[in-house]
């Protein structure tokens, strides 16, 4: 079987090289740091090896008869492929900077990083209050998810949600809690990418450290969040959306609190 | 190893958990020979679509054939034993490729071509030498779309192995006006530090989650008194949550059944059948599919969850389930996957989403307590603290009707009395 789509000069082209050829070519041409032709620090491996390297092996796509090697694999076979019916999702190009001004940069980014220092010294009550009063912290289950609402999440939560959740971790007897745990976040990369009116969206990657016991663990990935005016002026959240890079691995233990 | 030493009918000793060749027999006397769920059908809905599963310590492949059918197959090419995926998941094509030497194989596993095949002329391995084959799984069967395995050629049919467990199957494939649930293609996995058999038995231990839930439980049931106050209801997966505080004694009546070969039921506590108008509208499209009386034996169903045993907690009426995959005797992998009903409307799919996501995901509220209790417990078997597991509680005060056993109390350990019966007789050979 041929392989179609194939230009066949590509295929016929190494017909004029054997391996013998380029090998001693390149010799000629190119040395490495230490100054000694490239083809000289070919270990010799004998007579045998000599006799590989000096066949003119020829690859060629248009001798008769059925292709073997390479061409004769089904093009249909990809191992890379996706389930049918899945679409591969590249990751959209990275939206430009909006190029806001130094003063809302440094805002958005003061901001943010306290977002990640209010989780790490637990100040669970003052993390929830960045939040605007319809606010939503989301980790969805892959990148390609657009919609919190219905769809298959690690965590989706509303600011009643988030009270269970701090009610449960504060809790005497949360005994999953009772282990010394620590996080650190680093918080990088912060990108708006848009200003319209008084909703930002910005861009930014993390990366968090937990100790619990003796184990550390760590969660890398980035944040997308909707960030609001509220009516005091300041910065609130409307959709902070973690994408774990990891979110398909399978989790040795829980995440039990937000990242 | 007397296992019959190890296994009493009120306690175990504590090696069952811990002792890595036990878990070397478990894995070849119940997991590598009892019928092992591999996937949903929906999962592999195209030729050549494929998902690695794991079978025991058998790395095996689910692949969609080109007449529609489903094959399992072992993940090693038989010349020189590399893996045929290297992916959890995929399309493969009209065909397996190795990547070492090209050997190519159809989607049953019969090898379909090998490069310079004259180089086997004369040889034993020859392109009619079954061992040419990728090598299948001994039989494969599939009950209302779910696709088991067994590596054993001789045994129980599947329908035999699932029994009265059949139930997990047809209640939730019943609650769809179509007959039939296709999966939801995102699978949560987490790995717990600890025995399979904790939580087995955890699942239909029902004096634990008044204990270990207690504070997700109590959290939940503050918010969902004021959501209450403040808008008149709250939404069902508040409760989803502080159901788990209820009282001992609430508990204690909540009744297991417990079936041969260690299949069991926790029967239904959540009372997941309100009368909002999306239920009503979800209900009058099953009348219309079944009607009325039909309707009503589905939807009155008394179940939480059933368990097949030694692997599989199928929670039918929120359409989700968790399957293990033992790693070693204290690690285990569990993949949780959730099922929309064909043909019921969008607010029945997202409200079972809601347990999915609160109970079942890797952020859990409710497990993380659980696989902390099952961490210490496998440190604390590992000690010489010890040497036995007590199931003794309401030993003798169970109700036997021919080889079922009905709790009269919903915290008896009848449950795991039940489960090592099963146990043992696999592990010593004596399992019809």
């Amino acid at each position: 079987m041929s392989s179609p789509g194939r230009p066949k000069s590509e295929t016929g082209s190494a017909k004029h090289e054997g391996l013998s050829k380029s090998g001693s070519k390149t010799s000629g041409k190119q040395a490495d740091p230490a100054g000694r032709p490239v083809g000289a620090a070919i270990p010799s491996a004998g007579a045998d090896m000599r006799h590989l390297l000096d066949q003119a092996i020829v690859i060629d796509g248009e001798t008769a008869g059925p292709a073997t090697g390479a061409q004769a694999i089904e093009p249909s076979h990809s191992p890379r492929a996706t389930l049918s019916g899945q679409l591969a999702h590249p990751a959209p190009l990275p939206r430009p900077s909006a190029l806001a001004s130094p003063d809302l940069q440094r805002e958005v980014e003061q901001f943010l990083y306290l977002q990640a220092e209010l989780l790490d010294a637990k100040h669970w009550q003052a993390w929830m209050d960045l939040f605007a009063d319809d606010g939503v912290y989301w980790m969805p289950v892959a990148p390609e998810q657009t919609e919190w609402e219905g769809s298959p999440s690690i965590f989706v939560e509303d600011r009643s949600m988030m009270e269970i959740r701090k009610g449960r971790v504060t809790h005497p007897n949360a005994w999953s809690q009772a282990p010394q745990w620590e996080t650190s976040h680093l918080v990088s990369h912060v990108t708006i990418e848009s200003v319209e009116v008084d909703t930002l969206m910005v861009r930014s990657r993390f990366h968090m450290m937990e100790l619990r016991r003796d184990a550390i663990r760590h969660f890398g990935g980035s944040y997308r969040h909707t960030l609001v005016r509220g009516a005091g002026g300041g910065l609130t959240i409307r959709l902070q959306r973690v994408d774990l890079f990891n979110s398909q691995a399978a989790f040795d233990y829980v995440l039990q609190i937000w990242v | 190893m007397n296992l019959d030493a190890l296994v009493e009918p009120d306690r175990v000793h504590r090696t069952v958990y811990t002792d890595q060749q036990i878990f070397d027999q478990e894995m070849a006397n119940i997991f590598e020979k009892v019928w092992v769920y591999c996937g949903h059908e929906s999962q592999i809905p195209d030729t050549g679509d494929y998902y690695a599963v794991t079978i025991g310590r058998q790395p095996m492949m689910m692949v969609r054939a080109r007449d529609g059918g489903i094959n399992v197959l072992h993940n090693r090419c038989p010349h020189r034993g590399v893996q045929l995926v290297g992916n959890l998941k995929g399309n493969t094509g009209g065909a397996f490729v190795c990547s070492y030497h090209a050997w190519s194989f159809h989607l049953d596993g019969k090898v379909r071509a090998i490069p310079l095949a004259q180089g086997y002329e004369g040889t034993a391995m020859n392109k009619s030498n079954p061992d040419c084959n990728v090598k299948p799984a001994a039989r494969v069967d599939s009950y209302r779309g779910f696709v088991f395995a067994s590596l054993a050629a001789d045994g129980p049919s599947l329908a035999e192995f699932l029994g009265d467990a059949r139930i997990a199957f047809d209640d939730m494939c019943d609650r769809s006006p179509e007959g039939e649930v296709e999966v939801v293609p995102y699978c949560h996995r987490m790995v717990q530090q600890s025995n399979w058999k904790f939580f087995m038995e955890n699942q239909l231990d029902s004096l634990h989650p008044s204990v270990t839930h207690q504070s997700t439980g109590i959290s939940a049931g503050r918010v969902e008194k004021r959501v209450k106050e403040e808008q008149g209801a709250a939404p069902l997966h508040y409760h989803y949550l502080s159901t788990f505080a209820s009282s001992f004694e609430q508990w204690d009546n909540v009744q297991t059944i417990n079936f041969p070969r260690g299949h069991g039921i926790l029967k239904a506590y959540m009372g997941l059948r309100p009368k909002d108008p999306d239920t009503l509208e979800y209900e009058a499209l099953l009348k219309k599919a079944y009607g009325e009386e039909k309707t009503e034996e589905y939807l009155s169903r008394s179940i939480h969850h059933v368990l097949v045993y030694p692997y599989l907690s199928v929670q039918s009426p929120l359409q989700q389930l968790r399957c293990l995959r033992p790693i070693s005797p204290d690690k285990t992998l569990s993949e949780i996957w959730h099922f929309r009903l064909k043909g019921a409307p969008e607010a029945i799919y997202r409200r079972s989403l809601w347990y999915f996501n609160l109970v079942n995901s890797p952020a859990t509220m409710i497990n993380a307590d659980d696989l902390e209790n099952w961490t210490k417990a496998q440190w604390g078997l590992a000690s010489n603290g010890g040497d036995w597991v007590s199931f003794h509680r309401h030993y003798g005060d169970d109700r036997f009707e021919g080889d079922v056993a009905y709790s009269n109390h919903g915290t008896s350990e009848v449950v795991m009395r039940n489960q090592f019966s099963a146990w043992r007789k696999y592990m010593t050979g004596s399992a019809a």
